[in-house]
């Protein structure tokens, strides 16, 4: 027997693709990704992730957790114990104190936790200010989140500082948040205490409440690092996220957290709990071993980044494409305008003819044309190698 | 120049250049720095960490515990540099607890090592004993690991 064939008229499969999805863009990462993939001999300076193998301990206290079968859920929230080093290491490090028992949340890596901060507190139409050039996410998340993403352009002048004034124009009545991400990805720019003091001003007059991915703190290679929680008036409307991905070298570990007022940890924790349970419980027993003796591999690491950075912001001044000096992360934000390329062409016609990929600088907004970004996580050895090549397509320009 | 050295402990053969570029400073300043360590033996010397197995090397390695009475005056000191102008002696340290000094020597035959523990080592006036342990084989060396370590497993481009 035939079914009666539907009257409804034939639709494509991406006709089922829901609206706010189908205007987010792929990655331009991803584009460039592929065609990298598909050559030999590439020295990558395109590698967002450190490229340290996670230190041993952190790798052995995993097994360890394996071994000892500890293989179920954790609590929605994360292992009490994890909780616990986590706000002491925030209260010891950035002088914010938080309460393990409801103001802390171990999640996926930062993306999940600024994806739950989004969806807990955006109402349809909401507006989300961000500084550009930035971490390729916070746009669509935004996005996906139906808030609108409003970017304020950062300029190398300013050595991709927010400015006061710039946010101040950029604020309407719909405004409701401000997302901060210093040091940056991708131009390693930083804020000072004073600096910092000035946006929190501006977000306590126009009650604005502060996200802030701090993902790279502990790789700022000038002065100490600030975090915006700890200024006066600030914590009650600040969402802290940090994780372990990049001062520990732990990014296949997936594990981060976000610590918050407790009101808010709770709408975030109710998002969590039933898109994610938990965060893998193996890497919640690794984040615990990193915080209890990881501070010296975490020492070494940026020791080793910051050499890298002197020798690749040397190698740039030489062949004539004098750089902002990147003071955390391990990025340089290369300005290319005087070779009359796009960042398109550039990175185009330097992986084509000298099989280096970096990535372009409009990967990480509209703002980053003009630039390329090239990553110093990258072994000192590849580093040698790449220079002279990226002289050399500099030079025939 | 603490991180001078720290970098050339991780490779003695990085250029001036790298170097300089790496610590903000010029090539010239490095190779002041450099001569001025070796001449101040902070740097004694530069070797090549070898693998004897991939060399098809069939050397005999062993470490000794040696008891040696201390004398007066020159306490430990003369006996041990006695000991360590030997060319068999690769290292030679002075240890606390149940024996006095380690002394890692090498050989090429198992008989050339036993005849310098038994006809040199041990007839030494002041040494009082010695326990000697063969090397089977090697895991790690000198701070570096003898299997490689795997390749890069990283994505080529990530945000």
């Amino acid at each position: 027997m035939h079914l009666p064939v539907s009257t409804v008229p034939a639709t494509s499969p991406n006709d089922f693709v829901a609206e706010h999805v189908r205007g987010i863009p792929r990655s331009g990462i991803r584009d460039f990704f592929e065609i990298v993939q598909s050559m030999s001999d590439v020295i990558s300076l395109g590698i967002g992730e450190p490229d340290f193998v996670t230190p041993w301990h952190i790798r052995e206290a995993a097994i360890y957790a394996l071994e000892r079968g500890k293989t179920g859920y954790t609590s929605n929230l994360g292992l009490l114990r994890l909780r616990e080093a986590i706000a002491e290491y925030v209260s010891t490090t950035y002088h914010v104190s938080y309460d393990p028992t409801t103001e802390v949340l171990v999640t996926v890596g930062v993306s999940e936790a600024l994806d739950l901060a989004l969806r807990a507190i955006l109402n349809p139409g909401d507006e989300v200010l961000y500084h550009e050039p930035c971490y390729v996410s916070y746009s669509p998340s935004i996005a996906l989140a139906h808030g609108r993403a409003v970017a304020i352009s950062t300029r190398e002048a300013d050595e991709f500082k927010l400015r006061p004034a710039a946010l101040k124009a950029a604020i309407t009545p719909k405004s409701k948040v401000l997302l901060l991400n210093f040091p940056t990805n991708p131009t390693g720019a930083v804020l000072t205490a004073r600096e910092l003091e000035e946006i929190a001003a501006i977000c306590r007059e126009h009650n604005l409440l502060v996200i802030t991915d701090e993902i790279y703190s502990e790789l700022s290679y000038a002065e100490p690092h600030t975090s915006i929680a700890s200024l006066p008036g600030m914590r009650e409307r600040t969402i802290f996220l940090h994780g372990f991905s990049k001062a520990f070298a732990m990014t296949g570990f997936r594990i981060g957290y976000a610590c918050a007022p407790a009101p808010l940890i709770d709408a975030m924790m109710r998002i969590h709990q039933y898109g994610i349970l938990c965060a893998p419980i193996i890497s919640q027993e690794a984040a615990l071993e990193a915080l209890r003796h990881g501070h010296n591999d975490m020492l070494e690491m940026r020791e080793h980044y910051r050499k890298r950075r002197n020798f690749l912001l040397y190698a740039f001044r030489e062949m004539g494409l004098p750089c902002f000096e990147p003071r955390g992360a391990f990025y340089l934000f290369v300005g290319i305008k005087p070779t009359g390329k796009s960042s398109h062409d550039f990175a185009m016609g330097l992986l084509k003819q000298e099989q280096v990929a970096v990535v372009p600088g409009t990967a990480f907004g509209a703002s980053g044309e003009g630039y390329i970004r090239c990553s110093y996580a990258t072994a000192l050895e590849q580093l040698e190698i790449a220079a002279p090549r990226i002289a050399r397509f500099v030079g025939k320009l | 120049m603490d991180a001078l050295l720290n970098l050339l402990e991780e490779n003695a053969l990085a250029t001036h250049e790298t170097l300089a570029a790496q610590l903000n400073t010029t090539p010239d300043e490095i190779r002041k720095h450099i001569k001025q360590l070796e001449k101040d033996r902070v740097i004694l010397a530069y070797k090549a960490i070898v693998d004897d197995e991939r060399a098809k090397r069939t050397h005999v390695k062993a470490v000794i515990e040696v008891r040696i009475t201390p004398e007066r005056e020159g306490g430990f000191d003369r006996l041990a540099h006695r000991i360590a102008q030997y060319r068999e002696v690769q290292s030679c340290f002075l240890m606390s607890g149940g024996f006095d000094l380690l002394v890692f020597i090498e050989g090429n035959t198992l008989q050339e090592v036993a005849g310098f523990i038994s006809e040199k080592l041990s007839t030494l006036p002041g040494v009082l004993s010695t326990a000697t342990h063969f090397n089977l084989k090697t895991y790690k060396q000198q701070g570096v690991l003898r299997q490689k370590p795997e390749t890069e497993q990283r994505l080529q481009i990530s945000p």
